[in-house]
């Protein structure tokens, strides 16, 4: 028997997890028209590969992988592209996404599939096969798992940890998907094992899933796989990755540290059940269970088309009248899908409908008593009424230094305050904010190197430019000098022929005087055709002027002269002819 | 007596002679409170402060020629950030503050002069003489200094709206219901 650990804090709360597991997985009818937005999964945002009109198939390609860390998108089902548009994200802000409407067809047609054999290929080919089947992690980080199937270098790969946990409350797909298709996920964990080479495998399932534990132990036994199903004790957070691995391994992961880097690696159970469809049956990630419970007449797990707007979902699960809204995940970490059109995605686990009755409204939040009963059950050893001060003053420069990114947002700590203080809701505003300074600073730091460059490159461009200019002018200055010397030795040439020698000697004698003297020559000659081009030009207003103009214009001549200012070059000739 | 003044005396050279090292020794480059000023601002290089690029205003901000509320790129928490660097009262900013914007070019009417790019502090505009210029979003500071020097009056200031890439969670406010 694997010994197991303890991590520190945690809750317990109702697990309300009965109501939804009574029904097998239900296999959800089409819905009218599905909204894939091309943003599921952490990493770059996928290109859009379809334009509105065309046709697609089930399976095909809709939203192509943008950079290594990204995920590819496929069409739910055949049907026709209405509209590549923004659409409402299921996401806490109501904002809006890229995303492709799909109109179906009703025919569910397959693109074809190309199963794999991925004990005979390169670990490349498989990592890249499950990139382009959009297999990301599936218990709601929606990391792209092919990004964590690299086994490190300098680290020896030591255990393999597989969440089977499900430690939300209401939240049940992940426990139906193991008791119905164990073999595949056992198939899939195989999967991950021939890439990392780990040392074991352990599959940590909470012990309120007893019935998962027997599929998972009776699958790994007929596949002849030696992977350890442990059950563990029920305590919220125990499905968090650090959580489950401090569980089976004993291993704390440090603060600045990830788990590969104490040789571990941790994937989901539906993850690994998408991973096996995407190798042995070459079908991308398409669909998912969603668990539909809560204020609904019949809870129950669905296996949903991805992009299934709520409204259409929900509706199968009949939710009851007094339903006042839904929430995405389970009540410690989901949010409030914003609207009804909103799809469902790869990270939709859970829709809990909710009512007054459900969920009371919460009594107003009252002040801090410095208790300490949410550094109790904070699972990452955080001290939360600190965070929640320095959060509430806006100092984040102190949140960080309280490790407030250590932070996993699980709830424990809003779950037990007494004065009913949205903990975590201050603690995503820290974050958030945090993020977007640092953003701001980014771009400021870049902005500014790109202006010191751009000033660099200016100026560098007028030294040369002056430098240019002075060439230029140095290179003219020569050639006028060489023709005004060539030009004196012209004049002196034939004269000498009669005179005597001695006017030669001192023009050959003596150069840079005669050059000066012709650059002094050239100085007076441009000086004189710039008179010359003056005097050419007339002054227009001074045509047909009357008699008393021009008297005028005399006097005021008359009174420059007085004056001793010389009279403009031009005038004299007109007004006194 | 004289032994006293003596020691003194020494004291003094000794001591003089060590700062004298020191002050050569470690002597700073430049003022460090106009990084730390400049640190704070945004870097836009947009001028609007009367002064041609953030650094010039950093340094006059250090001299205590320039006020500390003229950057409106920077807002009204880039005012109280300098207040609190510098000790400084806090004040209004000098201008009306503005949602951050991205310069965009209507390229059909864009006729390819270069003039923004020659404007543009950060390069952030592509294009050649007679070709369609178009500017980086990614780069762009928002500055406007693109705006006026175009003939054609083809570049307008996009402001930048909320979109998933720059949502923030809100701070957290209790709400208050209507009692009877």
């Amino acid at each position: 028997m694997l010994q197991l650990f303890k991590f520190k804090g945690g809750v317990k709360p109702q697990t309300n997890k009965t109501q939804s597991v009574g029904e097998p997985i239900g296999v959800a009818p089409l819905p009218s028209r599905l909204f894939v937005p091309l943003h599921q999964s952490i990493g770059g945002t996928p290109r859009p590969l379809v334009a509105a009109g065309e046709r697609v198939l089930k399976g095909q390609l809709i939203g192509g992988a943008d950079g290594w860390i990204s995920a590819a998108v496929h069409a739910p089902t055949s049907g026709t592209v209405r509209a590549v548009a923004e659409h409402v994200a299921a996401h806490p802000s109501g904002l809006t996404t890229l995303s492709v409407e799909i109109e179906p067809d009703g025919r569910d047609e397959w693109i074809e599939r190309t199963p794999i054999d991925h004990g005979a290929l390169a670990p490349e080919r498989v990592r890249e096969r499950l990139r382009e089947a959009g297999v990301v992690g599936l218990g709601g980080a929606v990391f792209p798992t092919h990004g964590k199937l690299t086994a490190s270098k300098t680290v020896p790969m030591e255990e393999l940890v597989i969440n089977g946990a499900e430690c939300e409350p209401y939240i049940t797909c992940d426990d139906l998907l193991m008791r119905e298709r164990a073999e595949e996920i056992v198939r899939g964990v195989g999967v991950f094992r021939d890439l990392l080479q780990p040392k074991r495998v352990l599959i940590g399932i909470e012990d309120n899933k007893p019935e998962a534990v027997a599929a998972l132990q009776a699958a790994a036994a007929k596949l002849g796989e030696n992977f350890a199903v442990v059950a563990v004790p029920t305590r919220y957070p125990a499905g968090g990755a650090k959580q489950l691995i401090r569980v089976l391994t004993g291993k704390e992961v440090p603060s600045t540290k990830r788990s590969t880097d104490l040789g571990v690696q941790c994937f989901n159970v539906a993850t690994a059940y998408t991973a096996w469809r995407a190798v042995a049956h070459g079908e991308p990630v398409v669909s998912r269970i969603v668990t539909l419970t809560g204020n609904v007449e019949r809870p129950r797990n669905w296996e949903a088309l991805l992009g299934t707007p709520l409204a259409e979902f929900v509706a199968l699960g009949g939710p009851k009248p007094d339903t006042d809204g839904y929430l995405m995940g389970g009540p410690m970490m989901g949010f409030a899908m914003p609207t009804m059109d909103a799809p469902l995605v790869k990270a939709t686990n859970c829709i809990i409908a909710s009512s007054p009755a459900l969920f009371p409204p919460k009594a107003p939040e009252m002040p801090c008593i410095r208790c300490g009963e949410c550094a109790k059950v904070c699972p990452h050893e955080l001290q939360p009424f600190e965070l929640y001060w320095f959060a509430r003053a806006k100092n984040f420069g102190k949140t960080q230094e309280y490790h407030i990114f250590d932070c996993i947002e699980c709830g424990c700590c809003s779950f037990v305050c007494p004065s009913r203080i949205p903990l975590v809701q201050y603690f995503r505003f820290a974050k958030s904010e945090i993020w977007a300074r640092e953003k701001e600073k980014n771009a400021a730091d870049q902005a500014k190197a790109r202006f010191e460059w751009k000033t660099a490159r200016e100026e560098r461009e007028k030294a040369e430019k002056a430098e240019k200019l002075a060439k230029a002018a140095a290179a003219q200055a020569a050639k006028k000098a060489a023709e005004a010397a060539a030009a004196a030795a012209g004049e002196a040439a034939p004269a000498p022929a009669a005179a005597e020698a001695a006017t030669n000697v001192p023009a050959a004698t003596n150069p840079p005087l005669d050059a000066e003297a012709a650059k002094k020559a050239a100085i007076a000659a441009a000086l004189e055709r710039a008179r010359a081009q003056r005097a050419a030009v007339e002054p227009k207003n001074v045509d047909r002027l009357t008699p008393a103009q021009q008297k005028d214009i005399a006097e005021v001549d008359a009174r420059r002269q007085q004056a001793g200012i010389e009279a403009p070059p031009t005038a004299p000739e007109e007004s006194q002819p | 007596m004289i032994t006293a003044i003596a020691i003194m005396a020494l004291g003094a050279v000794v001591l003089g002679a060590a700062l004298g090292y020191a002050s050569i020794k470690f002597k700073v480059e430049g003022d460090p409170l106009v990084e730390k000023i400049e640190a704070i601002l945004p870097q836009t290089q947009c001028g609007q402060c009367g002064y041609p690029g953030c650094r010039p205003y950093a340094e006059a901000i250090n001299k205590g020629e320039a006020d500390i509320n003229l950057c409106p790129p920077g807002g009204a928490e880039g005012v109280q950030r300098l207040a609190d660097l510098l000790g400084r009262e806090v004040k209004p900013l000098d201008a009306e503050e503005k949602p951050k914007a991205i310069a965009f070019i209507d390229e059909q009417t864009c006729i390819g002069c270069t003039l923004c790019i020659q404007a543009c502090p950060v390069d952030a505009i592509v294009g050649a003489a007679k070709q369609m210029h178009t500017i980086v979003p990614e780069l762009c500071t928002g500055c406007e200094l693109c705006v006026p020097p175009c003939p054609v009056e083809c570049i307008s200031m996009e402001p930048i709206g909320e979109n998933l890439d720059n949502w923030k969670w809100k701070y957290p406010v209790i709400e208050l219901k209507k009692v009877a």
